[in-house]
């Protein structure tokens, strides 16, 4: 038998991002991705202070000063942030790994509790760091 | 006939039984980085929180205590796992993202590459300066 002619149609092409409505676990998807880019580059600046260290204290004077300014606290309060987020997410992560967390409720409060949760740990963080000071 | 046997019987599937035992898939790494990228986002947990409240207890402080508190050895040994655990959790991480968006074969293996580099170039760094310090070499 003659094998007959398919007919050439467009295939049909998933929508883009764009198209969906965000949800928590889609959202927080994402975020975990950027969070863990920007802690990437963020690795530089711990070397760079690593380094002033290990140069002396000419070179620790202009990190610390840098790091000690507006500009420099803000960098290290975000970056707080994001590492506080990306562990979270990861946490968030390693719960669905073992198979927990999947239905509907649990995803969405995991989701929740990723975003809220690094918010305070952060705040946390930096109140007892200034308080003990 | 079961979906097994049929994986199993050679006239249908071209993979030989000892590669499906060895199960180490087309990249010949089989689940290598999968398995490192949740071990060390366990130990990463640990050492950032510890690498955090080391941070926030040399802000501020003079040149002389700074090298003080990472000369401890206590500190010494915590912030060199930590950027051990660090670097080879960002290293897959971000080919990760690099294999999922960039798809032109060149630029592909030259984005790999360069995030090797700066992986190790990273973790050399911070190694360096830690010892130095530890060891009271600082210039």
């Amino acid at each position: 038998m003659a094998p007959t002619a398919r007919p050439t149609v467009a295939q049909p092409l998933s929508p883009h991002l764009q198209i969906y409505r965000w949800t928590w676990t889609m959202a927080m998807s994402v975020f975990h991705r950027i969070t863990g880019t920007a802690l990437y580059g963020g690795t530089a600046l711990v070397a760079i202070w690593l380094l002033a260290l290990a140069s002396g204290p000419v070179a620790y004077s202009y990190v610390a000063g840098f790091f000690g300014s507006i500009i420099g606290r803000l960098i290290l309060f975000v970056y707080t942030w994001i590492l506080m987020h990306h562990m979270l997410g990861g946490l968030r992560h390693f719960a669905w790994d073992f198979g927990i967390g999947f239905d509907r409720e649990k995803r969405l409060a995991m989701s929740r509790l990723t975003l809220i949760g690094s918010v305070a740990l952060t705040l946390v963080i930096w109140a007892v760091a200034l308080l003990v000071r | 006939m079961a979906q097994e046997q049929i994986r199993q019987d050679t006239r249908v599937s071209i993979r030989t039984p000892r590669a499906r035992v060895r199960g180490l898939g087309v990249a010949h790494h089989g689940v290598n980085h999968w398995w490192l990228q949740r071990i060390t986002a366990v130990t990463n947990t640990v050492l950032m929180l510890a690498f955090v409240v080391i941070i926030a207890n040399m802000a501020g402080r003079s040149y002389a205590d700074a090298v003080h508190i990472v000369a401890n050895p206590f500190v010494s040994i915590i912030l060199i796992l930590a950027l051990l655990s660090v670097t080879l959790h960002m290293r897959i991480g971000m080919q990760v993202i690099i294999e999922d968006y960039v798809h032109a074969q060149a630029t592909k293996i030259a984005a790999v590459f360069a995030n090797n580099v700066y992986a190790v170039l990273v973790a050399v760094a911070c190694l360096y300066a830690v010892l130095r310090i530890g060891f009271g070499q600082p210039a």
